[in-house]
């Protein structure tokens, strides 16, 4: 099971910035073990935020994402106590959806 | 005699394999089709040079502009990790997308900016060496360039 986003989401004049770490080696698959072999690509292929039902940001990544991706947007609207959603998908077919509050 | 009965088990030999590439075919585009369902890029994440990543994302001219803010640091003290945002003033941004031209894997991270989503975005990549980090935003349909070299110290494979 992979492991929970840390999410903080702030929103101040009206805009609301999301702060997502999501937790995931992001292996390129051109990393060897001590002895040898190749260490399979596995890494988080699409993210998606929403906030009341209503896509806020879309993201594809590749291997070149470092581990363990951060990122960070704004977007108009949201007040304090409502929610903002985020869910990702690997290439191994994982996924995990988390929630944050949004504080003011 | 003897000869035509090897000829035809050589005929049953081929046959067979063909079998066998055929249902790796099948195997390949149930595959495909799992993709088509999550619209990942795999043609654009798989490139490995720039121009190749630019045509797969749909990119056919590119201006530089102003307009756009790359801010990536000078000097990265560790490739694994090398922050990077990418901003811009264009109205109806829709797009924006990162990319590291030495990189195997050239594109890095692509955004889809809706209405009421600031055109502004930061992440973190990994850079093998001493490259150029490039950010193409799309911008009421097309698109523009900007670029600025990033000197690496230690690369980001050993990650």
């Amino acid at each position: 099971m992979a492991n929970p986003m840390k999410i903080r989401a702030t929103a101040k004049d009206g805009v609301t910035e999301v702060k997502i770490l999501m937790q995931h080696d992001m292996e390129t698959g051109l990393r060897k073990e001590a002895d040898g072999t190749l260490i399979p690509a596995w890494f988080i292929t699409e993210v998606k935020a929403q906030y009341q039902g209503r896509t806020v940001l879309e993201a594809q990544f590749g291997q070149s994402v470092s581990k363990n991706p951060y990122l960070l947007f704004r977007f108009k609207g949201g007040t304090a106590g409502e929610k903002v959603s985020v869910s990702w998908v690997d290439n191994k077919g994982e996924s995990r959806t988390d929630e944050a509050t949004i504080a003011a | 005699m003897s000869n035509e009965i090897d000829l035809n088990r050589r005929k049953a030999l081929k046959a067979g394999s063909g079998m066998g590439l055929l249902a790796l075919f099948g195997g390949l585009s149930l595959l495909r089709s799992t993709e088509a369902l999550a619209e990942w890029n795999k043609a654009a994440f798989s490139s490995k040079a720039m121009d190749e990543a630019l045509t797969s994302l749909g990119v056919t001219t590119t201006e530089s502009n102003a307009a756009i803010q790359l801010t990536v640091p000078e000097i990265a003290e560790n490739g694994s990790v090398v922050p990077v945002t990418v901003s811009s003033s264009l109205a109806n941004v829709e797009q924006i997308s990162i990319l590291v031209d030495k990189n195997p894997s050239v594109l890095a991270a692509s955004f889809t900016f809706p209405q009421g989503t600031e055109a502004l975005v930061t992440t973190r990549v990994k850079m093998g060496q001493t490259a150029n980090v490039v950010a193409i935003v799309k911008a009421d349909g097309k698109f523009y360039r900007a670029a600025k070299e990033v000197k690496v110290t230690a690369g980001g494979c050993g990650g």
